[in-house]
């Protein structure tokens, strides 16, 4: 059996899949990565399902070595950089762990979540269906905790790594308005309240957790009172409480709650609206069912697409091959991955 | 035609159906705590199930409206939005599972931290409080906030208390609280407002047991005080994966 070990990790890094469906009547939250693309990606690319559990990473990087064997492991989201041994690894390119080694994951440059996947995915017991991690219930991850320094994560990995390979990823726009279907209380708000939510500028909350986005921005006024007897929730609801600031609850969320919600982040939007930053301002567009239905369909076929859209690194980009073929200073092969120089620009 | 006016309480012959984004919607069959709405939820929500429709994902009831999950991509919306509208026409309220749980409770003392403030405040004896709170039978609203955690109805209304001022961070698995005309059996610990009238040792939710979820929507929850000699013997059970509520005939 090969581990992958904790050197170092932030304080809230922990195992996360597409989530835990099927509780929500029994008040289980579902959970899940809170960027299912990044997720989907980082699985693509050492050979996984696009939505077993990975590591997520919020915000703070990590330090991991492996024992019992040698580990394919990728990194993709949030622009955080993946070393082995402290040779730098091309940004969403799959890598080899070997025994004695340490992998070493930056802290995030954009965005906040990132994803360390390994070939074969983590064995370990599922809560209710899934590895997810959830804080306030102690559901899944290790035990019902987050990682910790020290954990000992066992891999279900093949014996004999498979290829490297290179996913280009284009980052999602930042600056595109975060798109919304009005409700399902809209009819609490004044119009004008709804004109500030979709006209208004909002900023990102330091008070942004897995649970919820608080965001700040002008006043959005309730027309009948803001207590409502608590009905169910999904991911992306757009809640205003008594004070009209809103809240986005996120995948941590509870499975009821009782203010109104003025309108819901489409499905496709959630991924990129999770990465904003505390600080980082974001606008709100309405769109119909049609076009939010059609931008689920894309997503959905984008991730169907991604395991065509792999191509092979030619190299093992470790220090003894790099040296030993002496490319250190760079690729040549327009069809390989962009080099440490070029990544970091 | 006249259009249907709501009836008594709020109750609507048709009910709203309402967007909650590309994923879900949500079919609103009134704004308040009331056991024909909860009746009805739950009576569509078992039609909905047993229909099982292209895409249908998960369902969550609740005190007045029953979310419906399903994945934009493989259901039609309008289709489904017809299909709820359809059997939601003169649905029969769903009274009660037919199950009736007697929870065990250990009132008063480091059990119930609040039973003399509650008992205080209504100018009662805590036996008083214990006796109402013991003498009624509840119905499960729906099941939320946290795994397990079970919204009850059928609280004694002299027994209304609003919640604390002051929400305390933690509260013990199993507490038996109560706020506003709200009752609860607890789960795991949590933060809370309620007032802690006692502490049951039955785990509501218990991720290792076969049930892991004890009690459900439309399920029905009397209590029963026990002594503190009690306690040790009935947790021990519990943690061992017991049941240790009795489901009773109702």
């Amino acid at each position: 059996m090969i581990d992958l070990v904790v050197k170092a990790c932030g304080p809230m890094t922990s195992l996360q899949d597409r989530g835990r469906h099927g509780y929500q009547r029994f008040g289980v939250s579902p959970s899940g990565a809170m960027d299912a693309r990044s997720l989907a990606a980082a699985n693509i690319l050492v050979g996984n399902p696009p939505e077993i559990a990975a590591i997520e990473f919020v915000n703070l990087g990590g330090t991991f070595t492996c024992s019992g064997g040698d580990l394919r492991i990728a990194v993709v989201g949030a622009d955080c950089s993946l070393s082995i041994d402290g040779v730098q690894v091309a940004p969403n390119t799959a890598a080899l762990l070997r025994e004695g080694q340490e992998a070493q994951v930056g802290h995030a440059r954009t965005g906040t979540f990132a994803y360390l996947a390994i070939a074969g995915g983590f064995a370990v017991e599922p809560q209710l269906g899934s590895l997810s991690f959830h804080l306030r219930s102690r559901l899944g991850g290790l035990d019902g905790a987050p990682l910790r320094p020290g954990d000992r994560l066992s891999c279900k990995a093949e014996a004999q790594p498979g290829e490297l390979m290179h996913l280009p990823l284009e980052a999602p726009p930042t600056d595109a308005p975060i798109r919304v279907m009005l409700g399902p209380q809209d009819d609490y708000f004044t119009p004008a309240a709804i004109r500030t939510l979709l006209e208004g500028e909002f900023t990102v909350s330091p008070q942004a957790d897995r649970m919820g986005f608080q965001l700040t921005g002008p006043q959005i006024e309730h027309a009948k009172g803001f207590n409502i007897v608590s009905d169910g929730i999904v991911t992306g609801h757009i809640q205003v409480p008594g004070n009209g600031q809103p809240i986005v609850l996120m995948r941590d969320r509870q499975t009821a709650g009782g203010y109104p919600k003025i309108a819901t982040i489409i499905s496709a939007d959630l991924d990129r609206f999770a990465q904003l930053r505390p600080g980082t301002s974001v606008r709100f567009k309405a769109v119909e069912r049609e076009e939010a239905v059609t931008a689920a369909r894309q997503m959905k076929d984008w991730i169907s697409s991604l395991p065509t859209a792999l191509v092979p690194v030619r190299f093992d980009l470790t220090t003894e091959h790099l040296l030993s073929v002496n490319l250190i200073g760079g690729a040549v092969d327009a069809l390989a991955p962009r080099t440490p120089e070029t990544a970091a620009s | 035609m006249a259009r249907f006016q709501p009836i008594r309480r709020g109750i609507v012959q048709t009910p709203r159906i309402l967007a909650c984004g590309d994923s879900a919607l949500s079919v609103e069959f009134g704004e308040t705590i009331d056991p024909d709405i909860n009746g009805k939820v739950l009576a569509l929500d078992d039609a909905l199930r047993m229909r099982s429709p292209a895409g249908l994902l998960e369902t969550v009831p609740t005190y007045r409206s029953l979310l419906v999950q399903f994945d934009p991509t493989l259901t039609d919306y309008d289709a489904l939005a017809a299909l709820l509208t359809a059997e939601a026409q003169g649905l029969a309220p769903r009274a009660s599972t037919g199950r009736r749980w007697r929870i065990p409770v250990v009132y008063g003392g480091e059990y119930g931290i609040d039973l003399e403030d509650v008992a205080e405040r209504h100018g009662l004896t805590p036996r008083q409080v214990i006796d109402r709170h013991a003498g009624a039978v509840y119905r499960v609203y729906m099941i939320g906030f946290l795994p397990g955690f079970a919204y009850l109805g059928g609280l004694d209304p002299t027994l209304a208390t609003p919640r604390r001022t002051q929400p305390r961070a933690k509260i013990p698995s199993g507490s038996i609280i109560i706020g506003g005309a709200q009752a609860a059996v607890g789960s795991i610990e949590c933060p809370s407002g309620w007032h802690i009238l006692g502490r049951t040792p039955v785990r509501s939710y218990a991720p290792e047991r076969d049930p892991a979820f004890l009690l459900g929507a439309g399920d029905e929850v009397v209590f029963e005080p026990v002594d503190t000699s009690r306690w040790d013997m009935l947790d021990r059970e519990a943690q061992a994966g017991g049941v240790v509520a009795e489901e009773i005939r109702p």
